[in-house]
Order: C-alpha cells, then structure tokens, then sequence
C-alpha cells in the first residue's frame, strides 16, 4: 500500500481537532461563557472608576482583548495538555506511537490542534463581548494582534504539550495549570493596565512573559501598548522557540512516552 | 532475510534486568510462540520490536529494518496488539480505524476496514462508540487496529486473554487465515494449549534470557513421555526425585515409557501405598513448560 507523505501527521491533527469538538461544550461554549461572565462582573464594578491609557479607551474595550487573549492562551494549553495526559492514563498513546510518527509529526499535530481550539475560542470571546465594546471592531492593527494569537497559542499549545508528557497523574497537570499557568495570566494585566500597579508589580509583571503577550495583542486594539510591540513580538517569538526547541528535543527521545 | 531478527537484546528497568541477552530469529510466514511466566521479558521484548521502548544494548530487525535508526520502514512492516484492552472513548470503531490508518499514511482505506470489520465481526458495531462496546469486541478492534496497515509482521501479545472460547475460536480462525496468506505471526499467550495447536515454533523465555527454542514438534518430543497423575497419601522413596509436580495429595509423575508404569506399580505395591486415584496423561506443552521452568540449568535449542 502506498504511504501518503505527510498524511501521519494530518489525520493526527484531524484527530485532535475531532476530539475536541466532539465535547464542544465542554471545550468552546463553557470558556466563551466564562469570558463572557468576567467581562459583565468587572466592566459593571469598574466602568467609569478605572482610567486607561489617559482615558482614551474605556474599561470594557481594555477588558475585551484581555480576555480574548486570555481564552486563547488557557485553551490551547487546556486542549494539548488534557489530551496527552488523557492518552497516557488510558494506555491509548500506544496508537500514535506505534505508527511511523516522527517527533516533529507529533509535535505539529498536538501543537496545532491546541492552538485552533484556543483561536476558534478566542473568536468566539470576541464575537460575544463585540456587544459590549463595539469600537474595537475598528481595530488600527489586526496583523500585530493575529501574530500575537498566533504565537501565543503556540506557546501555550506547546506547554501543554510538555506538561501532558511531564505529568503521571491528572492531579500533577491540574497542580501545573492552577499554579502556574492561571496565575500567570491573571496576573498579565487582562483585568488592568500595569501602569496602574506600584513600581515593584510593574518591574515584577515585566518578568512575565504572559504579560507581552497581551500587552501586544491589545495594541492591535488601540495602537497603544505598555511596552513597544516590535520588542514584545520578539520576546514572544523568542519564547516560542526556546519551548519548541526543548519540547521537541524532548519528543525525540521519547521522555515519558516510550521507555 | 529474517521477518524478526533480535540481537543480544538486553533491557534493563531499574533493579530488574528485564531482558538479559536476548537472540531471536523468526523466518517470514512463521507462526512463533514467545512462551513464559509473568515477567518472563516477553512484553518488553514486543515493546522493543516496537519502538515503545529502548534496548539497554543489542538491535532488533523487523524485514531487516533496524526498530531505531529506520524506523519508519520497521513500524510500517509490523503491526502489534498490545496486551492492555486500551481504546480512545471519543471515537466510533469505524473512526478508530480510519485514524490508525492514517497515521500510517494510508488514505481512502474504507473497502479494507469494511473487511477486516466483516472479518472480525463488528459490522453492525462500525459505528458504534468504543466505550459501548464489550471486553470481547474492544479486543477485536484492537485487531483490527493493528492489521489496518496490512503488515506482514503481526505480533499478538496475549490477544485472548479474558475471551470468551467461541470469540477465541473465531480469533484464532482469523489469525490462522492470515498466516496462510504470508503474514508471520509472533504470539504470546498464556493458553499453552493455543501455543500447540498454533505455533510452528516456540521460544520460552524465562528471567530475561531465552531457555528453550525449537519446533513445537522437537519440543514436545524431546520431553516425551507420559505422566502419571497420582493420587496416594505419600509417594515411594525411589521415586520421590521423578515427582514434577505435587498439590496436596495429587503427584504428577513423569515415566519414560509405559513399562515403567508397571515398575512404578511394584512400588507402590512393595511399600503399601493404597492408590486412591490413578490417571495416565500424554505429554502436552504444558508439562514441557513446567519442566523447563522449573529446572534452573534447562537450556533447549535446536
């Protein structure tokens, strides 16, 4: 029978795509909603008490692109790390280790699957709270907040895939995703603009690399950003390859996966 | 050229040396029996063929294929039914089929899945979701799974386990049909009664090392002969070291041929020893095993 090259790695991303949207409730509507919740607490609390960017932007139109970003970034991580940990525990990874898959075919199914789940969700976050910040339709720079999705989904996309291989239990990812990767997106200004914090959180917040990826995201919003975008694109795409390059290497010798 | 070929493949898992030099060769379109007890080194040996796990030293070939460095080639000839009844709950049979043939790279395989789903009788299951399905039809889908590719190396790591017999039947039909039409089939199970009626050859492994390797035929007549199944509350002194096996108040005896039965009676008559049961027992490839694997220096190979 006659192999079609590059056909491996498809069906896997078919399979990864499928998989999720197979519990689409579970994986797209229910973060939609929790979005969408968050916009109509803070923005009923804060608008008109929280001033941003001199008060050229309101509250919900700064909100928004957080918590688009923010959906992006918790489900692209949520789908390849859940997936993995899924497949191990169950003893089904067996099925994509016994075929002819190399280590960048793995990486590039699991890595995408994740970021169109986090993209397809973020998209929805936006068309839902588009309502209540129409303006930001009118966005100056959309190929600086797409390049942003994109690479932070990546980024994300490729954690989770590196904490799904780390982790031997379900509890050990929870542990990773409540600890880690929540906070750190909290705490990168999707609720608030850093300048708004002391100077010690500001310096503190310029250590998170979640923070460029929002604060870049948004300037595709408003032309307006806390850091120049030019340097978060760089931090960030930076970022994507340091955890690409070590996942993969990882994946080539099969830590965790193959004994 | 070999359809497997290991060479003094070794494996070790912390404190346990899993497999301890091993050397194997299985010709194309045999039907091999990799025999043992539980912790023999068989599943580690399959994983290695596989590619689930790596030797501590030594190589495997599948079709000549090196399992490492051409392992596109070596997974691609090999197809494995692994012993964990394990399935993906979000996907039908038919979609678990299609996936594990597209992983190979295969397209448009819906006439060959119809056949193996025909062959395997889960037809009217096609579409039916993997958690639905019973112990039994998991285990064929699991067949299917590894023969979608069509490989001409099918390794079966205990595929029976927990089947029902008439399933077991229907499986072994299967797989018999497919090692007439040129498929090697490698297997391991724990029914030695399947091991005789199936396998051409057979290799017993046992603490990592292979302890015996032959025809199934050399092996059973190697170890003719017959037993005596005993039941007495105690057995003749001079007889004691021929006992292979003893539960309770049941000795198995083993006799070199029928004349000694008579010696074996005058025994027993000359120590009054009252025979409360005796049975006479052909010799089956389970009493081979139990020899082989009791006796610590027993190495057999053709």
């Amino acid at each position: 029978m006659n192999a079609v090259i590059g056909h491996g790695w498809v069906t896997l991303l078919y399979k990864e795509l499928l998989r999720f949207w197979k519990v689409s409730f579970q994986t797209i509507a229910a973060p939609i909603l929790t979005a969408l919740l968050y916009l109509l607490i803070f923005s009923h609390v804060l608008e008109g008490r929280v001033s941003v960017y001199d008060g050229r932007v309101t509250y919900s139109e700064f909100l928004v692109p957080g918590l688009v970003m923010m959906s992006v970034l918790q489900n692209s991580f949520a789908n390849s790390s859940s997936s993995l940990i899924q497949s191990k525990i169950t003893g089904n990874l067996i099925f994509v280790l016994l075929p002819p898959l190399s280590a960048l075919d793995l990486f590039a199914a699991y890595v995408l699957g994740a970021m169109v789940r986090g993209i397809v969700v973020g998209a929805g976050v936006f068309a839902v709270t588009l309502f209540f910040a129409p303006t930001l339709l009118a966005m100056p720079h959309p190929l600086w907040a797409l390049a942003f999705a994109l690479l932070g989904s990546a980024i994300l996309a490729i954690l989770g895939l590196l904490a799904g291989m780390t982790a031997d239990k379900f509890d050990q990812l929870a542990a990773f995703q409540n600890f880690i990767i929540v906070p750190l997106t909290f705490l990168s200004g999707v609720f608030y603009s850093i300048h708004s914090l002391p100077p010690f959180w500001q310096a503190l917040s310029h250590g998170n690399p979640f923070f460029y990826m929002i604060d870049g995201f948004r300037y595709g919003f408003f032309g307006v950003s806390d850091i120049s975008p030019a340097v978060s694109l760089a931090i960030v795409a930076a970022a994507a390859v340091a955890v690409g390059a070590l996942t993969l290497k990882l994946l080539a010798t099969g830590w965790k996966l193959r004994t | 050229m070999y359809a497997v070929e290991v060479i003094d493949v070794a494996r070790r898992f912390g404190p346990v040396q899993a497999l301890a030099g091993i050397d194997l060769a299985v010709g194309e379109g045999e039907f091999f029996g990799l025999l043992g007890p539980n912790g023999a080194g068989k599943t580690t040996l399959i994983s290695i063929l596989a590619g689930l796990t790596r030797a501590d030293r030594g190589s495997a070939r599948i079709l000549g294929h090196d399992v490492i460095a051409d392992f596109r080639a070596a997974r691609r000839n090999l197809g494995v039914v692994p012993q964990e009844l394990v399935f993906d709950p979000f996907f039908s049979v038919r979609e678990t089929l299609e996936f594990q043939a597209g992983y190979f790279g295969l397209r448009n395989q819906r006439a060959w899945i119809d056949e193996i789903l025909h062959h395997l009788d889960l037809t009217s299951k096609a579409n039916a979701n993997m958690r639905s399905l019973s112990g039994g039809m998991k285990r064929r889908v699991l067949v299917g799974q590894a023969l979608v590719h069509k490989p001409p190396v099918i390794v079966l790591d205990e595929p029976t386990a927990g089947v029902d017999v008439e399933l077991r039947q229907s499986l072994w039909g299967f797989i018999r049909k497919l090692n007439r039409d040129g498929h090697t089939i490698i297997l391991t199970t724990h029914y030695l009664e399947e091991a005789e009626a199936l396998c051409g050859r057979i290799a017993m492994l046992k603490a990592g090392r292979v302890v015996a390797l032959d025809s199934t035929q050399n092996l059973l007549s190697r170890f003719a002969g017959i037993t005596c199944r005993l039941v007495a509350d105690r057995v003749p002194a001079s007889w004691r070291a021929r006992v292979v096996r003893e539960d309770g108040g049941i000795f198995h005896i083993g006799l070199e041929s029928y004349g000694e039965l008579e010696q074996l009676l005058a025994s027993l008559r000359a120590e009054s020893i009252a025979i409360v049961e005796l049975a006479i027992e052909e010799t089956d490839l389970e009493q081979v095993f139990l020899k082989i694997m009791r006796n610590p220096e027993t190495v057999v190979s053709a």
